[in-house]
């Protein structure tokens, strides 16, 4: 059997949602990749989530996706960070082990109906009249799909930088990708290089880790999931060190040697994610610079020392890492080596992340210019749904700016492109006091469902938790509640008659649950997490209503479609720059074309009044 | 607005050392070949050629000129153009302008229409451009003057320092919240409370000082109270008959047909007559009164007229600080009588024998360059701006580092916007490129 509805090309992050999404809406789909055996492989730090990550993963996991659960299953450290802030800027984060969640996640695409898994290197993709029919394998295979989603990561065309040693591959051990690219320049798509890096791994048996600070998790851990109910693992400590004077002086003793200073890399690499010798180059001044020790697993030995990738030679990076404190006797495993590959200017993309000048074919994760596991499997996801519902002759799946950070991502990726691999931030959202970890399902479980993403047993989890919420409510904002009400709570009701909501007393920070039960027993019933989510909506209430309006104003802009032929080189008033701008980007919306970076307000006044005549 | 070639004189007609005529469009360099020995098809772009400059039709010598060609869209208007640097007198520039005018690919540029053209190009921002349709619609010299100085930049200039100000805020409070693992360091609370309140007292100054500035965009309001026998008709008769007075007519603004535009000493003002105010049982004369005291009390002026025979009525009505009193008829008042109205500091006009008005227009006058004086060099030449300023401000009010850290920033970021809106965006690209230019971040 050679023929499906969608192929999903590559096994990492964007890959296995990609896969599981498109079977999940119905398609016959078959994920086809190097190895089955490093399906679900974590290439670089063993962990998920962080601020705007986390949110991702809950939002992946409000479409019922897979990372949440696998995570959930696989971790080993949770913490929810910027617990000390705000629940719109909480964001969960696990440490994993690398080789349960591996294993987890296969186990997830196996227990998945409708798809299958194929062993092999796809070199070739078979397009007629700018149509994607399938791809071609290595051995000469052919298999065909009514839709393709690429997922080949820094595997296209990935080359490894150690010093000025080269090897060809997408991964340590690992083969690269190589024909692919051809393909994609030979269809007109605009083709470039980046570029990333992973540090060296060390011997946690040979860390002097007494002399070192500690870093625990959450003694409360908090899933990932919606669908789980507690977390029972024990959990892991990583420790924190920091890199000395000495460290600094043979890094800089040997900048030359570094495949980055020398020309060889031509890539650019993530601002956030700099190497050691980036750091030194950017803060000359600073003496110190921190480093996470994050064990890899419950039974390895294998650390990752999180703050010193670097393309520096094998015995260079040998020889710093020993002036580390804890570092002094440590064995070096694996040296860190540098990596760079090919990506689409995600210009070349709609908002289904379908390539606009080859139908049939999906995009998603670091091909589109993005960095990070989070980022890749929310891409996957998304572009899965989208070629399954192709493939059954279906409108396309869309999620804008204001519904979640996976539209925030789409969005600034097809507007504006990238010039650095694209990382997900909270700041990155104008509606960040609403696109929160806490309400992905909210804003996003009955959509999936509507569109077929999402199963009819997680529709129905979500249902109950959803008609209490309305119920409890409803309730909260018709019951109010007077100071002299109880004696002994300490309410911030200070004037003698004054009354509030119990909705609005909900959000106040030094009331408790305990007195609010007091006062309204009623409440005694409520679920937990409903309870919770009616303190946060009640908490930003205020903030919400300039911010609700602020959306209504942002839907209105994304509901002027422009027509799908316009000729901008018509419109009086632009420039030739803007024209090419509008030309490559093709909005489908004003308020797409209002993001192109460039195009101003007088150019957008320009577009309204042409499609007005 | 059609795209044939224009041209005018850039610099002031009349004797001068140099004297520049801009041609702009894209029958530019076809003049310049009829009328210059210079060889347009190998012109050099911003190089300047010494050319004879010759009549189109009798090819007699007008001038020998510099000739600068600047190649579209690299000019300042977006479009091809040619500067003709020639001699300033009256008579060479008569007759080359006399050139000009006999192609019939040219015509003469309207007011403003170079730079117009520059805006529709993409070669000028918002805030120029508004500050040029200021300019273009500026009635008097002190309007042009303001107009001039924001198309400088230095309202620009003020505006993008608070905007970055703020940008700097935001990214210390963005940093704070997507980077929790990462080495910033913690004590940059002050500063940030030190900017966030520089800033904000910065803009309460600047639009404190700026109902001034509407004055100048819709004329100071100066209001006549007083008896209908005063003589407010023939005050305002004779104010508008007099030379340092110019009677306007301000197109497209709507004020009552009482409403009298004027120009004084350069400044535009308004100037409104009112119903007699005193006691009524007529509702309909109530009516009236109210309307008068309303108007009163929006006056920049006040001008307290009374017949010097008798004392002013209804004295307490009038806000003290912007009260001019002025005693009218002195033709007929004695000697002693003069002296008391002397005595309060009243003045003494006669509007029928036009005494006294010299001296009522230059206090007049004095009143308001006062009002300008006390206000700042930056003046906010509309409502836009100011609006969006004041949301800012809100903003800025709002903030405090007791609540939670998000909402902090969110009272930043909307501060921002507000001030985007005059400025130009804030965008996130700029916020990161802040946060990673100060901040080591890279776990």
């Amino acid at each position: 059997m050679n023929k499906f509805d969608v192929i999903v090309v590559g096994g990492g992050h964007a890959g296995c949602e990609a896969a599981a999404a498109a079977a999940r809406t119905g398609a016959a789909t078959a994920l086809i990749t190097h190895k089955i055996s490093t399906i679900g492989e974590m290439s670089c730090n063993p962990a998920i989530g962080g601020l705007g990550k986390g949110h991702l993963v809950r939002e992946i996991d409000a479409l019922d996706g897979l990372m949440a659960k696998v995570i959930d299953k696989a971790g080993i450290q949770f913490r929810m960070l910027n617990s000390s802030k705000g629940p719109a800027v909480q964001g969960p984060r696990a440490q994993a082990d690398r080789t349960l969640y591996k294993k987890e996640m296969l186990k997830e695409l196996k227990r998945q109906p409708n798809l299958c898994l194929i062993e092999g290197a796809v070199e070739g993709l078979i397009i007629s009249d700018n149509h994607i029919n399938g791809v071609s394998l290595s051995d000469g295979t052919e298999y065909y799909a009514k839709s393709t989603v690429l997922t080949v990561g820094t595997f296209l065309n990935g080359i490894m930088f150690t010093g000025h040693k080269t090897t060809v591959g997408g991964r340590v051990n690992d083969v690269s990708c190589k024909g692919i690219t051809a393909y994609l320049k030979a269809a007109g798509l605009n083709v470039g290089r980046l570029k990333t890096g992973t540090p060296a791994r060390l011997n946690g048996d040979t860390i002097n880790w007494d002399i070192l600070d500690e870093q625990s998790g959450d003694d409360e851990p908090v899933a990932f999931s919606f669908l789980t109910d507690k977390l029972t693992q024990p959990q892991i400590k990583c420790y924190i060190t920091h890199t000395n004077e000495t460290t600094h002086k043979i890094i800089r003793d040997n900048f030359s040697k570094c495949a980055l200073f020398s020309g060889l890399i031509t890539g650019v690499g993530p601002r956030y994610c700099p190497s050691i010798e980036d750091k030194l180059v950017k803060f000359a001044d600073r003496t110190s610079h921190q480093i996470f020790l994050e064990p890899e697993g419950y039974d390895t030995n294998v650390v990752y020392p999180n703050g010193i990738s670097t393309s520096l030679p094998a015995d260079v990076q040998d020889a710093f890492i020993h002036t580390i404190k804890g570092l002094e006797n440590v064995e070096i495993l694996r040296p860190a080596y540098a990596i760079e590959y090919d990506y689409v200017d995600p210009q070349e993309l709609n908002k289904y992340l379908g390539v606009k000048k080859i139908d049939g074919l999906y995009l998603a994760g670091q091909i589109n210019g993005t960095t990070g596991y989070e980022e890749a499997a929310a891409q996957g996801l998304l572009a899965g749904v989208n070629a399954a519902l192709y493939a059954q002759n279906k409108d396309g799946f869309s999620i804008d700016r204001s519904e979640a950070y996976i539209g925030v991502m789409v969005d600034d990726l097809i507007t504006k492109g990238v010039d650095e691999p694209y990382r997900m931030f909270t700041s990155r959202s104008e509606y960040r006091l609403y696109l929160r970890a806490d309400n992905a399902d909210l804003r996003l479980t009955e959509k999936g469902y509507n569109a077929g993403c999402v199963s009819d047993d997680r529709y129905g989890v979500f249902k109950a938790k959803k008609n209490e919420l309305d119920k409890y409510r409803s309730f909260a904002e018709s019951r109010f509640i007077k100071g002299s009400e109880i004696d002994d709570c300490n309410l911030p009701l200070k004037k003698e008659g004054e009354k509030k909501s119990l909705f609005t007393l909900l959000g106040c920070n030094n009331v408790s649950r305990e007195t609010i039960e007091k006062i309204v027993p009623e409440l005694k019933e409520i679920r937990s997490d409903v309870y919770e989510q009616l303190c946060i909506e009640s908490k930003y209430a205020g903030y919400m209503k300039r911010q609700t309006a602020d959306i209504e104003v942002f839907k209105k802009d994304e509901s002027v479609t422009i027509n799908k032929d316009i000729d901008y080189s018509q419109i009086g008033g632009l420039s030739r720059e803007v024209v090419a701008k509008l030309e490559k980007v093709r909005p489908t919306t004003i308020g797409e074309a209002s993001r192109i970076s460039g195009i101003t307000p007088a150019a957008i006044i320009a577009i309204l009044g042409y499609m007005k005549k | 607005m059609s795209n044939k070639t224009i041209y005018a004189l850039s610099t002031v007609f009349g004797k001068s050392g140099v004297a520049v005529i801009r041609i702009s469009g894209s029958d530019a360099l076809k003049v310049i070949k009829e009328v210059t020995a210079i060889d347009v098809e190998n012109i050099k772009p911003r190089y300047a050629y010494y050319t004879p400059v010759l009549d189109k039709n009798n090819r007699d010598l007008l001038d020998k000129a510099l000739v600068i060609y600047y190649k579209a869209p690299c000019s300042f208007t977006g479009e091809d153009i040619v500067e003709i640097n020639c001699h300033g007198s009256k008579a060479v520039l008569n007759s080359v302008l006399n050139c000009m005018n006999s192609f019939s690919e040219l015509r003469l540029a309207e007011p403003g229409e170079f730079s117009k053209r520059a805006f529709y190009n993409q070669k000028m921002d918002l805030t120029e451009a508004e500050g040029l349709a200021d300019l273009i619609d500026a009635e008097t010299k002190e309007q042009q003057k303001y107009a001039l100085r924001q198309m400088e930049g230095n309202l620009k200039n003020l505006y993008s320092s608070w905007r970055e100000n703020l940008v700097k805020v935001l990214s210390v409070l963005e940093a704070y919240i997507d980077f929790p693992d990462e080495d910033i360091p913690q004590n940059l609370y002050d500063d940030i409370l030190n900017t966030v309140f520089k800033t904000k007292k910065e803009i309460e100054k600047h639009l404190d000082g700026n109902t001034v500035n509407e004055r100048l965009k819709n004329g100071f309001r100066i209001v006549i109270a007083g008896e209908a026998n005063a003589g407010k008709s023939s005050l305002i008769n004779t104010l508008t008959q007099r030379n340092a007075v110019i009677v306007s007519d301000i197109a497209g603004t709507t004020r009552d047909a009482i409403d009298i535009n004027l120009d004084i000493g350069g400044y535009p003002v308004v100037i409104t007559d009112t119903a007699g105010i005193r006691e009524t049982d007529n509702p309909i004369e109530q009516q009236g009164i109210d309307i008068a005291l309303q108007k009163i009390a929006d006056a920049d002026i006040v001008l307290a007229l009374y017949n010097g025979n008798a004392v002013f009525k209804d004295e307490k009505v009038l806000p003290k600080n912007k009260t001019i009193y002025v005693a009218n008829k002195m033709d007929k008042l004695s000697e002693e009588q003069i002296q008391a109205i002397k005595d309060k500091k009243h003045l003494l006009i006669s509007a029928k024998y036009n005494q006294g008005i010299d001296k009522l227009i230059a206090v007049l006058l004095d009143k308001i360059k006062d009002n300008f004086s006390s206000s700042s060099n930056f003046l906010i030449t509309r409502i836009r701006y100011r609006r969006s300023l004041e949301e800012c401000l809100d903003n800025l009010s709002e903030f405090s580092l007791d609540k939670e850290i998000e909402l902090s920033a969110e009272d930043i970021r909307l501060a921002c916007r507000a001030i985007g809106r005059i400025t130009g965006a804030v965008h996130i690209d700029e916020i990161l490129d802040n946060i990673f230019g100060s901040f080591c971040i890279g776990k």
